[in-house]
């Protein structure tokens, strides 16, 4: 009797767990399946842009619809995968002309804060270092959707973008047009439930 | 008067030295300016077309030169032991040195698996890429073997010289002269 009083109770649980899309979770984020980008986007002598792409990083998030003040999100991306599909250019942003992955392999990002702005949306706080320079900056981010994958694992996926002006990490743009000295950050990914 | 002999060397082993040495001469004194030149420069696309252009030719050529000289006889060495050991080992690293130098700057240019255009004649396919940051290490290597050819290169020609004007040995004529292949010593 006591076992079927068990059972029922595991059973109407199971029930409503699936039914709940909020549920308090560190998720790392999608590096196996590689869902996860981090781009940028800058002008090139205002003729066009360059995309560029990193193409190895990692990272690891919190998110939790009830408190989402809670939110958090880290991530570390190797400097030197960058790929802007022309070697000798990624080479030459690689190079102590503007990068210096030699000196400075990894970009880090940390937030401090998140502020919800409305259903599904926010400003990511935090500190980004990069070119070994740490500077606070505000990324506006959407979550994009979350639920159970066919796959059998629960996974949230998110999207945000924002400029940043290259002199604050003291990457010197001062040779080129103005229109060259901030570029688009552009972030997206899945993170998997742990 | 083609082919090398115990002697000396036929035409096609000098001609492929002297191209080659003015080649590789005038590919690092290209090379060396151009890594300086600013972005607004007329020729800061223009100059790495025509070292990526001369160089793939050279590293063709050299594959050739390397394969004449393997089935081609070498001229005897001049010298004593010791300094007739030096001569192979000096040029066991010369080619060495070239072919690091020629296949690195190859790797920088094919690192996104793109192909490197000749002169718009033809396309050297990217046979090996996306390597772990390969552009920028194939560049770091490129630079330093190429500063390390220069200077075993002149020690080269200095060990030309000290045969050629201190001992009197043939090593420097028989560079140029293709007939001294067809006496006998």
């Amino acid at each position: 009797m006591m076992k079927k009083t068990m059972f029922a109770t595991a059973m109407a649980a199971a029930a409503i767990v699936p039914l709940s899309q909020a549920q308090a979770a560190d998720y790392q984020i999608d590096i196996e399946g590689q869902h996860a980008f981090v781009q940028f986007k800058i002008n090139h002598l205002g003729f066009s842009y360059i995309l560029g792409s990193f193409e190895e990083f990692d990272g690891q998030f919190y998110y939790d619809a009830d408190d989402l003040d809670a939110s958090s999100v880290e991530m570390e991306v190797q400097v030197n995968s960058l790929n802007t599909n022309h070697a000798e250019r990624d080479r030459h942003f690689l190079s102590s002309d503007f990068l210096n992955a030699s000196e400075y392999p990894t970009a880090t990002f940390t937030s401090t804060g998140f502020e919800s702005t409305g259903e599904n949306e926010g400003v990511v706080t935090g500190e980004l270092t990069l070119h070994g320079e740490t500077q606070e900056i505000e990324m506006p981010v959407t979550l994009m959707g979350e639920g159970d994958d066919p796959w059998g694992n629960y996974r949230a996926g998110f999207e945000g973008s924002t400029m940043l002006t290259l002199s604050d990490f003291g990457i010197d743009m001062s040779d080129f047009p103005e229109a060259m000295h901030e570029l688009e950050l552009y972030v997206t990914f899945e993170g998997i439930r742990q | 008067m083609w082919r090398n002999t115990q002697s000396g060397w036929g035409i096609i082993s000098i001609l492929f030295h002297w191209l080659s040495a003015l080649t590789i001469v005038g590919l690092f004194v290209l090379g060396w300016w151009m890594t300086d030149l600013g972005y607004y420069d007329a020729w800061y696309n223009q100059a790495p077309w025509v070292h990526r252009s001369i160089g793939i030719l050279l590293m063709l050529a050299t594959f050739a030169r390397l394969g004449w000289r393997l089935i081609q006889p070498t001229p005897h060495a001049e010298g004593n032991r010791l300094e007739r050991l030096a001569a192979h080992v000096g040029h066991i690293a010369l080619y060495a040195l070239l072919l690091l130098v020629l296949v690195s700057g190859y790797l920088i240019s094919t690192a996104n698996g793109r192909g490197i255009s000749v002169f718009g004649w033809f396309d050297m396919p990217a046979l090996l890429h996306g390597l772990p940051n390969q552009a920028s290490l194939a560049g770091d290597v490129h630079w330093y073997s190429a500063i390390a050819l220069m200077l075993l290169a002149a020690g080269h020609a200095g060990a030309a010289c000290i045969h050629h004007w201190r001992y009197r040995h043939t090593t420097l004529r028989r560079m140029v002269n293709p007939k001294i292949s067809q006496q006998r010593h």
